[in-house]
């Protein structure tokens, strides 16, 4: 009996010990020589994997930037300029400063206001709905409503509303990533600058149809009228096919076009004070009347 | 009018749907059910009626309160574990020994690995399993029938000849006691679902003209089982059993028809459905054979049910217009 | 019982053919007709009338806008109003030409009168260019054009030429009716169609619950005396119809992935479209007109008709009762392939075969439950893919696995869905998964195609 159980401790014993030296030496064999700094730069990274930044994931940004010459076409949008200025001193490159970027939902086609004209039946995904036709409202252009841009995100800042139908950003836990601008098959979804104190302007709506189409598909929607781009006094506003664009480098946050636009279809948000679109309108009209005397004259 | 539908193509759908097919299954396993019934009696008919209740009612309680999901229970498939576990135990089994072979079956086997369709093993063969290694004494306590047929009483005949075997009789000299028609028509000891070969044959007729199982699978079983024991008998006929002795008994047809073609946990393809039955065979053979336990077709299934991935990814239907 | 069928998968639906008895009858004509421009699978045509432009019946209207397009002609005499976006069935815009009806005025050199002609000419390019003349495309839904059908690539060779009336979609009979009040017509079709590949041996392939047209289309053979075309008399199964699936049927060869039926030597054309090729080619008529089966069970009037390209559905619908009350979906063409209408004021096109009403409770789909893998799906799937494991693979998006699973040998035929127990929208997702793939192999096919280029071009360079 004592015989088995020292026979069996030395052959276990003996056992181990081989193996372990064939894992030394195989280790030692296939060592890979890396870039100590692909590990340390990989350390401060968020590790969300997310892939905004266009590679596939925390690591592969790591080698990516251990390798360029600069930070210049390296970004991760997640960590921001924190991150990047660690990822910087570790590489001893210049820090890029990049604006924060927030995801924003141009459609405020909520229920109400742009009634369903069918009943769609598929699978509830948007990609689905998209391939199979232009919707169950009447805007071609419009948030489909099935949440896969809610799917998409991996930080939980997206959730429709049930009220309205539509998806709602949390700007807190929104990194930019861009996961869901690439899955909406409509393209509502945009990135763009956070803004000072997250104050922000943007039109709400991305129909490019012509203003009584799109006004009769949805009550919200931008006609193309062009009174914002008339209002607008740092010419940030285009309108391209019918649908009006803010240009966020050169808004100046006045509101005045918001105060203007005839459907609502431009949306302030995080301002401190709620727009008092009277004062503005009059303001606008004072300032017109005042440039009208003074081109007579 | 209401507003028109729109959705992508198929617009019909077969009338299949999972609740269909399970309530086939629970038709297929009615005869079996109404002869267990006859033979043991109301005992039975309690043991059938607590699981089944346990099982139904276990799924519901788990769905709603533990996975706050919407209830299962509608599909059926509850019912077919509960009554296949009452079909696996003794009619002398006490009410809370099933109680906590349903717990396994659906709680453990079923619902931890996410309901329906998500489980590896056979929930039914799982909780019988669990019963057959902790409750050895009541799951091997076989009493006598007791309904209206006059039968012969005693242990089941798989467990008879092992016992004879190591006592050193030969295998003659104890199968002379049953003869086949005895077999075919339940006249022996044994669980609810072993003693009538006729009722679960019919039963699994009607499944496969309802195209609701794939015969396949139950066919290779039986062949496996035939040529194994045909091989064996043939070598040593004073130590192995016969083949026909092999099919009838031991819940093998029980186990073939219904459980080892149980959807969720055989392979899809004919190719891996062949395979499995192969495997189920040959391993209930080698336990019967040679196992310490009597019977082997739960355990054979189990251990099969555990490759079904594995042959699943192996062997895959040939592709249209590829080689 | 035949037992003609194709070796994988296929599905049994109720054939429900309630139309049956309904003749082909012609619908009066719209006053307003808009003549869609992406008819066909291609380029789109390009107009080549201008608004305010008198037109006639038959009239070249548009012309081809690339290799793989069609002519398209004025299916009604009248003035041009507008050339302008218009929303088809699913609400998205294209080109259509609107055209407002003044009488009934056919162009010049078109024969219509109803005399057979069964002279065969001889030179088989000229066939085919009258059937590019003709604007002749597939007419059993695809809408391939039909002159670059029958034009196969050089090296290649038909052997056999298939013409397809199976009709294995339930509820349709427009092919039905067709055989059997048009069957010289579609025999001399055929009789073309064979010539044109090179006198090739022909089948018609007709599925054995329409036993009506069997006998007629075998007494026609043998009154027109032509040889080497034959009936071949198929097993009901869906999707039997489909190009694949016939060849497989008919030839007993499977064409491989991604390639043409042609690689295998055969030549699919559905009998409306060898109708198409006898009217063009015989009587210098083009595709003005199709016949449009309009049924279902909760529709009271059941029809076969006869409507001219460019007629709005609605107008269709409200000719035969406007829709019922209790009609929850309208489907053009048939309930497994055929396509919800979002948009009841659309246009028909020359690939349109039925308008088919179904109730909410034949159509809603029902709440998706878990997997029983039950391998329904797969045994269901004509091209012996596994559903169940690439809708998984779409909804992860993994367009590599999905590759090496075979998702772009998927033809949509809809078996996997019909089939599933627990009612997953298995195609639903398929389809998406499908265009990922579809996407990366042409995203490779041009980046080798770039790669071969830039290598050629610094070949010439280094000379």
């Amino acid at each position: 009996m004592v015989n088995i159980i020292i026979w069996t401790v030395a052959v276990i014993t003996v056992l181990g010990l081989v193996l372990a030296l064939v894992l030394y030496l195989v280790a030692r064999k296939f060592k890979v020589e890396e870039d100590p700094r692909i590990d340390e730069v990989e350390k401060v990274m968020p590790g969300a994997n997310c892939g905004g930044c266009g590679f596939a994931g925390c690591r592969a940004f790591a080698e990516a930037a251990v390798k360029a010459p600069n930070l210049d076409n390296n970004f991760c949008p997640v960590g921001g300029n924190e991150t990047m200025a660690k990822v910087a001193a570790i590489l001893g490159y210049e820090v890029t400063q990049k604006a924060p970027m927030v995801a924003v939902v141009r459609c405020n086609g909520t229920c109400e206001a742009r009634p369903k004209v069918n009943r769609y039946d598929g699978f509830a995904s948007c990609n689905v709905k998209s391939l199979l036709y232009t919707g169950d409202t009447g805007c071609a252009f419009g948030c489909l409503g099935c949440g896969d841009c809610v799917n998409a995100c991996q930080f939980g800042s997206l959730s429709m509303d049930p009220v309205t139908g539509l998806p709602v950003v949390d700007q807190e836990k929104c990194t930019a990533c861009g996961a869901c601008t690439k899955v909406c098959p409509k393209h509502i979804i945009e990135l763009r600058p956070k803004g000072p104190r997250g104050m922000r302007i943007f039109v709400s709506c991305v129909n490019k149809d012509k203003g009584p189409v799109a006004k009769k598909a949805c009550a919200n929607a931008c006609i193309g009228c062009g009174i914002c781009a008339k209002t607008c006094t740092h010419e940030a506003i285009t309108v391209e096919g019918n649908v009006a664009y803010i240009d966020p480098a050169k808004c100046k946050l006045c509101r005045e076009c918001e105060a203007m636009c005839p459907t609502g279809a431009i949306h302030g948000v995080n301002f401190p004070k709620p727009l008092d679109k009277d004062a503005v309108k009059e303001r606008i009209k004072l300032r017109q009347q005042k440039a009208k005397e003074a081109a007579n004259e | 009018m209401n507003k028109l539908l729109v959705s992508p193509s198929p617009h019909i759908h077969s009338k299949d749907s999972t609740r269909s097919l399970m309530m086939d299954v629970v038709i297929a396993l009615l005869p079996a059910v109404i002869c267990s019934f006859i033979f043991y009696g109301w005992r039975e008919m309690v043991v059938m009626a607590v699981s089944v209740a346990s099982c139904v009612l276990l799924e519901w309680a788990i769905t709603k309160y533990m996975l706050k999901k919407p209830s299962t229970i509608g599909d059926l498939s509850a019912v077919i574990t509960g009554m296949l576990l009452a079909l696996n135990v003794p009619y002398t089994t006490p009410w809370w020994v099933i109680v906590i072979g349903s717990v396994v079956a659906v709680g453990v086997a079923k619902l931890t690995f996410g309901g329906i369709g998500q489980n590896i093993w056979n929930p039914a063969l799982v909780g019988r399993v669990f019963l057959l290694v902790s409750f050895p004494t009541y799951m091997t306590t076989w009493g006598a029938p007791q309904g209206v047929v006059d039968a012969v009483s005693g242990p089941t005949p798989l467990g008879a000849i092992q016992e004879g075997l190591m006592q050193g009789a030969t295998v003659q000299e104890l199968t002379s006691a049953y003869s086949y028609q005895d077999l075919l028509f339940a006249n022996l000891g044994g669980s609810a679902g072993e003693v009538c070969a006729l009722a679960l044959l019919a039963g699994f007729v009607y499944l496969c003209i309802r195209r609701v199982v794939k015969p396949w699978i139950t066919l290779t079983i039986f062949a496996t089982v035939a040529v194994t024991s045909l091989i064996f008998w043939g070598i040593n006929p004073a130590r192995f059993t016969d083949p026909v002795f092999n099919l009838l008994t031991g819940g093998l047809i029980l186990g073939a028809c219904f459980m080892a073609t149980d959807y969720v946990t055989s392979p899809m393809s004919v190719k891996g459905g062949i395979v499995f039955g192969v495997g189920i065979g040959f391993l209930t053979m080698m336990i019967r054979y040679f196992g310490s336990y009597p019977e082997g077709v739960s355990f054979a299934i189990l251990i099969m049910n555990s490759v079904v991935p594995l042959l699943n990814m192996w062997f895959k239907q040939k592709k249209f217009g590829r080689k | 019982m035949s037992k003609n069928t194709f070796s994988i998968g296929g599905v049994h639906p109720h054939d429900n053919k309630i139309s049956r008895e309904c003749a082909i009858t012609p619908l009066p004509i719209a006053p307003t007709v808009y003549i869609g421009m992406s008819q066909h699978i291609g380029a789109p045509s390009v107009p080549c009338v201008a608004v305010g432009d008198k037109v006639k019946v038959g009239q070249v209207i548009a012309e081809p806008g690339g290799f793989v397009g069609a002519f398209i002609h004025s299916s009604v005499s009248g003035t041009v109003k507008s050339i302008a976006p218009r929303a088809d069935l699913a609400g998205r815009p294209s080109t259509h030409i609107e055209i407002t009806v003044e009488g009934d005025e056919w162009a010049d050199g078109i024969d219509t009168t109803d005399t057979l002609v069964t002279t065969i000419p001889e030179d088989p390019k000229a066939i085919i260019e009258k059937v590019k003349l003709g604007g002749v495309v597939g007419l059993g839904g695809a809408t391939f054009p039909t002159h670059v059908k029958l034009s196969p690539p050089p090296g290649s060779k038909c052997e056999r030429v298939i013409i397809n009336g199976c009709e294995c979609e339930p509820y349709l009979t427009s092919d039905f009716r067709t055989l059997l009040e048009k069957g010289e017509q579609v025999v001399v079709g055929a009789a073309l169609l064979k010539k044109a590949m090179g006198d090739v041996p022909c089948t018609i392939a007709i599925e054995e619950n329409k036993p009506e047209a069997i006998a007629h289309v075998r007494e026609v053979i043998a009154k027109l005396g032509y040889s080497g075309i034959d009936v071949m008399v198929m097993k009901m199964m869906y999707p039997q119809g489909g190009e694949k699936q016939l060849i497989d049927a008919v030839m007993h060869r499977q064409v491989g992935s991604g390639a043409l039926p042609i690689s295998v030597g055969a030549v699919v054309q559905n009998v409306a479209t060898a109708l198409a090729v006898y009217d063009a080619v015989q009587k210098n008529k083009p595709i003005v007109d199709n016949s449009v089966t309009v049924t279902g069970e909760c529709f009271p009037k059941q029809a076969n008709l006869l409507v001219r390209v460019g007629t709005p559905l609605r107008y269709i619908v409200d000719y035969l009762g406007g829709v019922p009350e209790d009609a929850a979906k309208i489907i053009s063409g048939g309930p497994m392939m055929g396509r919800a209408v979002a948009n009841l004021d659309a246009a028909t096109v020359k690939g349109t075969g039925a308008l088919l009403f179904l109730t909410e409770k034949q159509t809603r789909r029902q709440r998706e439950t878990n997997c029983i893998r039950c391998g329904k799906c797969a045994d269901a799937c004509p091209m012996g893919l596994e559903p169940f494991l690439l809708n998984k693979l779409s909804k992860a998006g993994d367009v590599e696995a999905l590759e090496a699973n075979a998702a772009q040998d998927c033809i949509e035929c809809g078996c996997c869905l019909y089939s599933c127990p627990a009612h997953i929208p298995l195609l639903d997702n398929i389809r998406i998964g499908k265009g990922s793939v579809s996407g990366a192999i042409r995203a490779r096919a041009a980046a080798a195609k770039a790669a071969a280029e830039a290598a050629k071009a610094a070949q010439t360079d280094k000379k």
